[in-house]
């Protein structure tokens, strides 16, 4: 498990170079999100066993805080946690401590002294988990399950796992993520996670309200038509048009959005015949993307939701692993200069 | 300093003492679970010496070891595969070499996660002493005892061999 420059002011790695927070796929490197791919591959194969559990967390408190409403991010971030044996804490912050007026340090000062090892954070404001995780309780590992615009590293991951599924690998790929580019922080992922596993090409296809400015700057091609964007595609992945993040009129209508971007059968038959459909969900049916092409053949929209539970337990496994690796070589350390 | 120490008289005596020991408990349809890495490779031997039809599973416990609070995850790990029902199973468990017990420890752990067999045979090629648990293979290759300077390890899986050295101490 070794990355790029494993310098101590690397917040994710420890000195060894193990993962001990998973915040941000940017700083780590094609072999260290290799080893992720490869331990969740092992731990689909724990998912399909009679008892789908296994020792490592066990023992260990694992909190899912959530500020932000997810169903499917948090129910298979629990399921992870479960499987890997920890004790899973669910917390809906937006309906509890925060509403009584306290400050976000002192509610997780309050979960760190009940011996919690992990915390899963999602956030509205981009950069939370990083500031926890630096500032706040840096003894506990964070795993970001969302920040603002910023990232969400485990969904991109869980979209690379399922490319390599069905296409074995990266390389020759080209893959275009369509739709709400400007308000995903799934996208910012998946762009940078492509881009460092080896994939030809990433293309963005929005209309430029829904681009961020410098959009290229991220490694990508941007094409602003999408029977043109569809051509030689090998996977194509839908963005869910977030209504509830938009201000002002970026769009002239929903119906005006699905007819120039959203996927029908027409369109993904412009692509290459193998082309995969991909979606994080939830799914807008009619907005974009079209039921027969989200039921359909070419369609993992359901593989990407049972692979998330395995990426999520790889991860989990990792940091935590890097976490306890860290805290025995403190304690080494600690021994050695009294002896 | 490397010396070889030719594998063949062990996969003998495992071959015929499992042989026995099949025999003895009435057993005439085992199945055979290698533990990665060197595990696989002579469960893959004895598989076929012993004539089963079925394929043997394997086994990575990299999931299942007592010392991840310690080390963290193997970075190398791979899927276990079983392709057959563990659940009423009569097991034989293979390793390439036993010292401590925890390998097995794990190893029983996993395969009960999977169902519970009828019974679980431990084969080991070699057996080194230095047992931390109770755990006591069933049949053994050769029993070695190596002083502190002394490492012996399997290679392969072609040519297949037992690699015997001593560290100059």
């Amino acid at each position: 498990m070794t990355a790029i420059d494993p310098s101590p002011n690397h917040l994710q790695l420890t000195r060894g170079g193990q993962l001990r927070h998973f915040l941000t796929l940017d700083g780590l490197n094609r072999e260290l999100l290799t080893d992720i791919l490869d331990t969740a591959d092992s731990f689909i194969e724990v998912g399909e066993r009679s008892i789908k559990k296994v020792p490592l967390l066990r023992g260990r408190t694992v909190v899912n805080l959530f500020f932000e409403s997810s169903t499917r991010t948090r129910s298979t971030f629990e399921l992870a946690a479960k499987r890997l044996s920890a004790d899973v804490l669910n917390l809906d912050i937006s309906t509890s401590a925060t509403s009584k007026g306290e400050s976000l340090s002192d509610t997780l000062l309050n979960l760190e002294a009940m011996a919690s090892d992990m915390f899963v954070v999602r956030h509205s404001q981009s950069g939370a988990p990083h500031f926890i995780a630096e500032s706040v309780t840096p003894g506990v590992a964070i795993i970001n399950a969302g920040d603002g615009r910023h990232a969400h590293p485990t969904q991109a991951m869980l979209d690379m796992l399922t490319i390599r599924q069905h296409k074995g690998s990266f390389a020759g790929l080209k893959v275009a993520i369509v739709g709400d580019i400007l308000h995903s922080r799934v996208a910012r992922s998946q762009i940078r996670a492509l881009n460092e596993l080896g994939a030809e090409e990433v293309r963005v296809i929005a209309p430029g309200t829904l681009l961020p400015r410098d959009v290229e700057d991220l490694g990508c091609t941007v094409e602003y038509d999408m029977a043109r964007g569809m051509k030689d595609l090998d996977v194509v992945i839908m963005l869910r048009l977030q209504k509830e993040r938009m201000e002002g009129a970026l769009l002239p209508s929903e119906r005006e959005f699905y007819r120039l971007y959203g996927l029908n059968q027409d369109k993904l038959a412009l692509a290459k015949p193998d082309c995969i459909v991909m979606h994080p969900g939830p799914i807008n049916r009619g907005v974009e993307i079209e039921s027969a092409v989200a039921d359909g053949p070419q369609s993992v929209i359901l593989n990407q939701v049972t692979n998330g539970i395995a990426i999520r337990m790889a991860v989990m496994s990792m940091a935590m692993g890097g976490q306890m690796a860290e805290r025995q070589q403190k304690q080494l350390e600690r021994e050695g200069g009294r002896a | 300093m490397t010396a070889l120490l030719d594998i063949n008289p062990l996969l003998d005596e495992l071959e015929t003492g499992l042989r026995d020991v099949l025999e003895r408990r009435g057993i005439d349809n085992p199945a055979l679970i290698g533990i990665r890495t060197g595990g696989v490779w002579i469960a893959d031997i004895l598989n076929k010496r012993l004539g089963l039809k079925q394929d043997f599973g394997e086994l990575d416990i990299s999931f299942y070891r007592d010392d991840f609070s310690r080390i963290g995850l193997n970075p190398t790990v791979t899927p276990s595969s079983l392709a057959f029902d563990t659940e009423g199973r009569d097991i034989i468990l293979v390793d390439d070499v036993i010292m401590s017990g925890r390998t097995i420890r794990a190893a029983m752990n996993e395969i009960f996660d999977y169902g519970r067999p009828a019974s679980i045979i431990l084969a080991t090629l070699i057996d080194l002493g230095a047992r931390e648990l109770p755990i006591q293979p069933d049949v053994v290759g050769k029993v070695l005892e190596l002083e502190t300077y002394q490492r012996v390890k399997l290679r392969g899986p072609e040519p297949l061999h037992i690699e015997f050295q001593e560290t100059g101490q």
